[in-house]
């Protein structure tokens, strides 16, 4: 049954890539970027792995897609703007190129012998759940849980940096234009 | 519940970053709440402090070699000496800055603690032995050039800059992170001297097809980030677009970072697959000096150039590493302070030329220095001397060692090229010299030298000369750095 | 698996989902009724004894209305979002424990912590990481409503739809860290287990803090009144749901319901204990001397399901209230409230908590320590947070008049 499983929930999520890829419409290719975060939560769920599922759900599906949803909403860019092509040959060699990857990509995996033991031992009894991994946090991969925390700091330094307006653009412009947010005394 | 046990921690090994990032994010609250806007100077100065405070914290840890977190970083003698070099690729930028960012409007106070980010992500760079770690490394020097890149962002060319840049960058992340997994599959580790013992051990089976998959995507993220040829295309744009001092700093600090980077992976993890990227690293050498140095040629904006002969050194540089001996790591310590020191005085130089409103940056604007400006002028001949890889200066030194030691590690093809786009380049880099000295002024352009620039023009090009003078200290310094150290 | 486990939780499903409709079917009634007490009206009372077809009789009516799909609209998107938004209100309920019926007859295991031998048969699943499964589900359901708003190709479908995204996504961070800060008292993130720990002390003791960020964000995040921006009728006409009618309509209706029963019985379950209550475990012991293993956990089984449905009604009847009393809050103090109070103390609870349990051997003393702590902070808070009335900057006419008489 898991094998079944397993090859419709591949096909679904190829499925939801290609079309995601193929779609013409930016609200139509996330949802099909959805599909396919979904088929590889469940695909996820097939390796024993509850927690990866839940933790693939909540990131990518219920945040990073709906800021993606949001923005595109925002913006009103559903419609891909029918644009002049600049380089009309760079879409037949992408696809002949991408072609001959997937060739390489199949023989890799047909030759690699698949079924081979995972060279790292056999997955340990509690693999995969949320107390081991978070032990592994802490002890074994501590340094780059910690630098992933000061590349987020950098990313939000980022975003308010980028987002802040200009002191002196803004009172050449508009001086001291700030919606007032909060009831004056 | 058990609770988790610590692996014991040497919080020496990983001082300088430590120094590094705490004081970075300290900066950025004293930035807020601290200091005036008008101020913001005041930053800037702090950073540098505290960029200084590391390079002496460093100091002491020169006898000190190891490795800590579960052999994730380690400390020897060759990443000491790196970190010193990026600290000063940290220190000159931001003095490059102190007045360029007010000058041109965009100054704000979170500039100088991104740029004390971008070095610990440098840092990083040169410490990791872990490809999980070195791709943080990648990202967090990425992430912080990303946006450093954009900081003129009201400017046009800057937002096109910072685009270009975070969207190929991405695919860069994407492309390493896809071959640490494949490699990961492949050999079942992420530890470089594992993936050697691994790869080295007759009985356990490796996925070979799997490691080289893996072994050439990790290759493409780092031609990405070092510019090698077919990877280069961003560079022009982006180093036009970005802040003159940002451009200046990546064109150093990224290429150095990720050759330290590359240079580890090679010589710890994979000297077993030298067959296979050997071939490969050369034919990228031989394209990327014959197309860096050939398209810089043809520019006539001192800021493409500059990047186009960024790509053609991201070549010779790529000779050194490829020689995976120890005095291939000499060589490219060597190459990598001299071609720091001498590009970032360059792009000093063209920060002095730069106008607020319309810079262009023509290489008309050349035109005649010397009778305006006759010290700048010089300082600028000796930075392209020292690019062209003309002797008395720490290029022409640099250059030779590189080529002595890949002829020496049998490389003899590779060098030849070397030496002929080396000649090329002499054609473009002398053309400025020749504009500055025999043509007369045209036009109203004062050159605004502050005091932050003169003082990174004169240690550029002081140094520049000294090394190329008596460079003996200095590779006995370099030679020394390799005793003790593992690559 | 086996055949009978899997038709089993088929069952178990089948039943779950068919109560949680009902439920909704009677909560609006429940509400209506209520609603009605709170403003001085009676409140629908005509269909069958007391209101208590009325239901039926909404049902139906909407039955026969008219199906639309606007013109304009993106049709598939249009006709998907009404089952994209009712299916995570549905299977959110998969691991909430209702009560603990022992298959085994054996109420004991019930009480044990291991959650390996339960076979708990009203608990759909009991997965290690049932807290994040809920959290996840809980995310997702933001698309239902952000699709239905943008297909409906109409603006103020569209302004409801992009309300409750950026809303969603403001208060889904505050929940998390409240969420988060109970999972680290018991140290568990099985539901299951969750209950087990809360036999000495009710989740709300040492969290009261995070108690109180949990309904606030929940109340958001179900778009309840009074934070039912999405929605709002005087400026949106009727949200995202503008252009949907029939049973379109009545599934984004029902969804929001289920929606609030589910954070509801989240809420039981994280901070009231679950089915829990004083003295279940010597009503399983008496009546196991009395009558039997079998009889005994079926006792403890009724006994545990009343309990919990009880302290959801009792939720339930929380929400109506706040609906009634409070008034819509402004689109710029939603954001604030979010951003600036609820994930600050969030964080701040979190911390507190983990120093509470380092430092305090004690469960209980640790726990009473983080309630002084968590009333403190919100005494704080309330206190920075204090909007002067706006009688410190009105001038009364009486007062011009008085002053005029003393002749100021």
């Amino acid at each position: 049954m898991d094998f079944v499983l397993f090859f419709l929930t591949a096909a679904i999520a190829l499925a939801g890539a290609i079309a995601m890829l193929v779609a013409r419409n930016a609200i139509h290719s996330a949802l099909f970027l959805l599909l396919n975060f979904g088929a590889i939560a469940v695909l996820f769920l097939l390796l024993q792995s509850p927690f990866l599922f839940t933790i693939q759900l909540s990131i990518y599906a219920g945040a990073i897609m709906v800021l993606f949803l949001f923005v595109v909403m925002l913006l009103g860019a559903e419609q891909v703007e029918a644009a002049q092509d600049k380089l009309p040959w760079q879409q037949p060699l992408a696809l002949v190129m991408g072609a001959g990857l997937l060739v390489i990509a199949v023989i890799t995996a047909v030759r690699g012998g698949s079924n081979d033991a995972p060279p790292g031992g056999e997955a340990a009894e509690a693999f995969g759940d949320p107390a081991s991994l978070g032990e592994l946090l802490f002890t074994e991969y501590l340094l780059p849980f910690q630098i992933t925390g000061i590349i987020l700091l950098v990313a939000v330094i980022g975003v308010v940096v980028l987002n802040q307006q200009r002191t002196q653009a803004q009172s050449e412009e508009t001086p001291g234009e700030r919606p007032s947010s909060s009831v004056q005394p | 519940m058990d609770s988790i046990q610590i692996p014991p921690i040497d919080f020496r090994l990983i001082a300088p970053l430590l120094v590094v990032t705490t004081w970075a994010m300290v900066l950025l609250l004293v930035d807020v709440f601290a200091i005036p806007a008008n101020r913001k100077k005041l930053t800037g100065y702090l950073a540098i402090a505290g960029l200084v405070v590391a390079g002496l914290v460093a100091i002491p840890l020169w006898d000190v070699s190891g490795s800590t977190f579960s052999n994730m970083v380690v400390l020897d003698r060759y990443s000491l000496i790196l970190t010193w070099i990026f600290l000063i690729i940290g220190a000159l930028t931001i003095t490059m800055a102190l007045d360029y960012l007010p000058r041109h409007g965009i100054e704000q106070g979170e500039f100088y603690p991104l740029i004390m980010f971008a070095v610990a992500g440098m840092i990083l760079m040169a410490q990791g032995t872990d490809l999980i770690v070195l791709f943080l490394g990648v990202e967090l020097l990425s992430i912080t050039l990303y946006i450093l890149t954009g900081f003129a962002y009201p400017r046009l060319t800057s937002e096109e800059a910072a685009m270009k840049y975070l969207v190929l960058g991405a695919f860069a992340a994407g492309f390493f992170i896809y071959g640490i997994a494949l490699t990961y599959g492949a050999v079942g580790t992420t530890n470089l001297a594992l993936i050697a013992e691994r790869l080295a051990d007759p009985a356990a089976e490796t996925n070979q097809l799997l490691l080289l998959a893996g072994a050439s995507l990790i290759l493409i993220t780092f031609a990405f980030k070092v510019a090698l040829v077919p990877f280069h295309m961003w560079t022009p744009d982006v180093y036009e677009g970005s802040p003159t001092p940002v451009a200046a700093f990546m064109s150093v600090g990224t290429k150095g970072a990720s050759f330290a980077a590359l240079l580890r992976i090679l010589v710890t993890a994979l000297p077993a697959l030298e067959p296979f990227w050997l071939p490969v690293l050369g034919m990228l050498a031989a394209l990327t000096m014959i197309i860096g140095n050939l398209g810089a040629l043809s520019q006539t904006n001192v800021k493409r150039m500059l990047a186009y002969s960024s790509v053609g050194h991201a070549g010779y540089i790529l000779l050194s590493i490829m020689v995976v001996s120890e005095r291939g790591a000499q060589a490219f310590l060597f190459y990598t302070l001299a071609y720091t020191l001498t590009n970032l005085g360059a792009f000093a130089v063209v920060i002095a030329l730069e106008q607020r409103s319309n810079a262009t940056w023509s290489l008309d604007d050349f035109t005649g220095l010397y009778k305006r400006q006759p010290l700048l002028a010089l300082a600028m001949a000796v930075f392209m001397f020292s690019l062209a890889g003309v002797p008395p200066t720490a290029g022409f030194m640099a250059k030779f060692y590189v080529f002595t030691t890949a002829y020496e590690g049998g490389l003899g093809w590779l060098v030849l090229i070397g030496v002929l786009t080396s000649a090329l380049a002499v054609f473009f880099y002398l053309r400025v010299v020749i504009r500055m000295f025999m043509h007369e002024p045209q036009g109203e352009l004062e050159p605004t030298l502050d005091r932050g620039l003169s003082a990174d023009i004169a240690i550029a090009g002081g140094l520049t000369l000294l090394f190329g003078i008596v460079p003996a200290p200095i590779i006995f310094l370099v030679e020394r750095s390799l005793v003790a150290a593992g690559g | 698996m086996n055949w009978l486990g899997l038709l089993i939780i088929i069952i178990q499903s089948f039943v779950i989902a068919l109560a949680v409709t009902t439920a909704f079917a009677y909560l609006t009634l429940f509400e209506r009724r209520l609603l009605a007490r709170f403003q001085n009206r009676v409140g629908p009372n005509r269909a069958g004894p007391n209101g208590f077809l009325q239901p039926v009789a909404d049902a139906v009516k909407l039955f026969f209305k008219e199906d639309i799909v606007p013109s304009a609209a993106d049709k598939a998107v249009y006709l998907l979002a009404p089952a994209i938004a009712v299916i995570p209100a549905i299977i959110i309920w998969a691991v909430i424990p209702f009560g603990c019926l022992n298959i085994d007859w054996n109420y004991q295991a019930c009480f044990a912590e291991s959650s390996s031998g339960v076979n708990n048969i009203l608990q759909i699943a009991d997965i290690n990481v049932g807290v994040l499964y809920l959290l996840a589900i809980t995310s997702i359901g933001v698309y239902g409503i952000t699709l239905a708003g943008w297909a409906s190709n109409n603006k103020y479908s569209m302004m409801g739809g992009i309300r409750s995204t950026a809303q969603l996504i403001s208060y889904e961070l505050a929940l998390g860290t409240a969420v988060l800060a109970v999972v680290m008292t018991f140290s568990t993130l099985s539901t299951h287990e969750l209950v087990y720990h809360q036999g000495v002390l009710w989740g709300i003791v040492p969290q009261f803090l995070a108690f109180v960020i949990f309904m606030i964000a929940s109340t958001a995040e179900v778009v309840r009144a009074p934070f039912d921006l999405v929605e709002a009728e005087q400026e949106l006409v009727g949200g995202y749901n503008t252009e949907y009618g029939s049973m379109k309509f009545a599934l984004f209706f029902m969804t929001e319901y289920i929606k609030l029963i589910a954070v509801s019985a989240m809420a039981v379950t994280f901070f009231f204990g679950g089915w829990r209550f004083p003295g279940l475990e010597m009503l399983g012991a008496g009546m196991e001397e009395l009558a039997g293993p079998v009889v005994a956990s079926i006792a403890v089984g009724l006994a545990s399901l009343g309990s919990f449905l009880l302290k959801l009604v009792g939720f339930l009847f929380l929400s109506v209230w706040i609906r009634a009393s409070w008034p819509r809050i402004r689109y710029d103090r939603l954001m604030d409230l979010g951003w600036k109070w609820l994930l600050p103390l969030g964080l701040i609870n979190l911390a507190a908590t983990a120093v509470a349990f380092v430092l305090i051997e004690s469960f209980v003393l640790a726990s009473f320590m983080l309630l002084a702590f968590s009333l403190l902070s919100l005494a704080i808070a309330a206190g920075i947070n204090r909007v002067p009335k706006p009688i410190d900057n009105v001038t009364y006419v009486s007062d011009v008049r008085s002053r005029a008489e003393t002749g100021q």
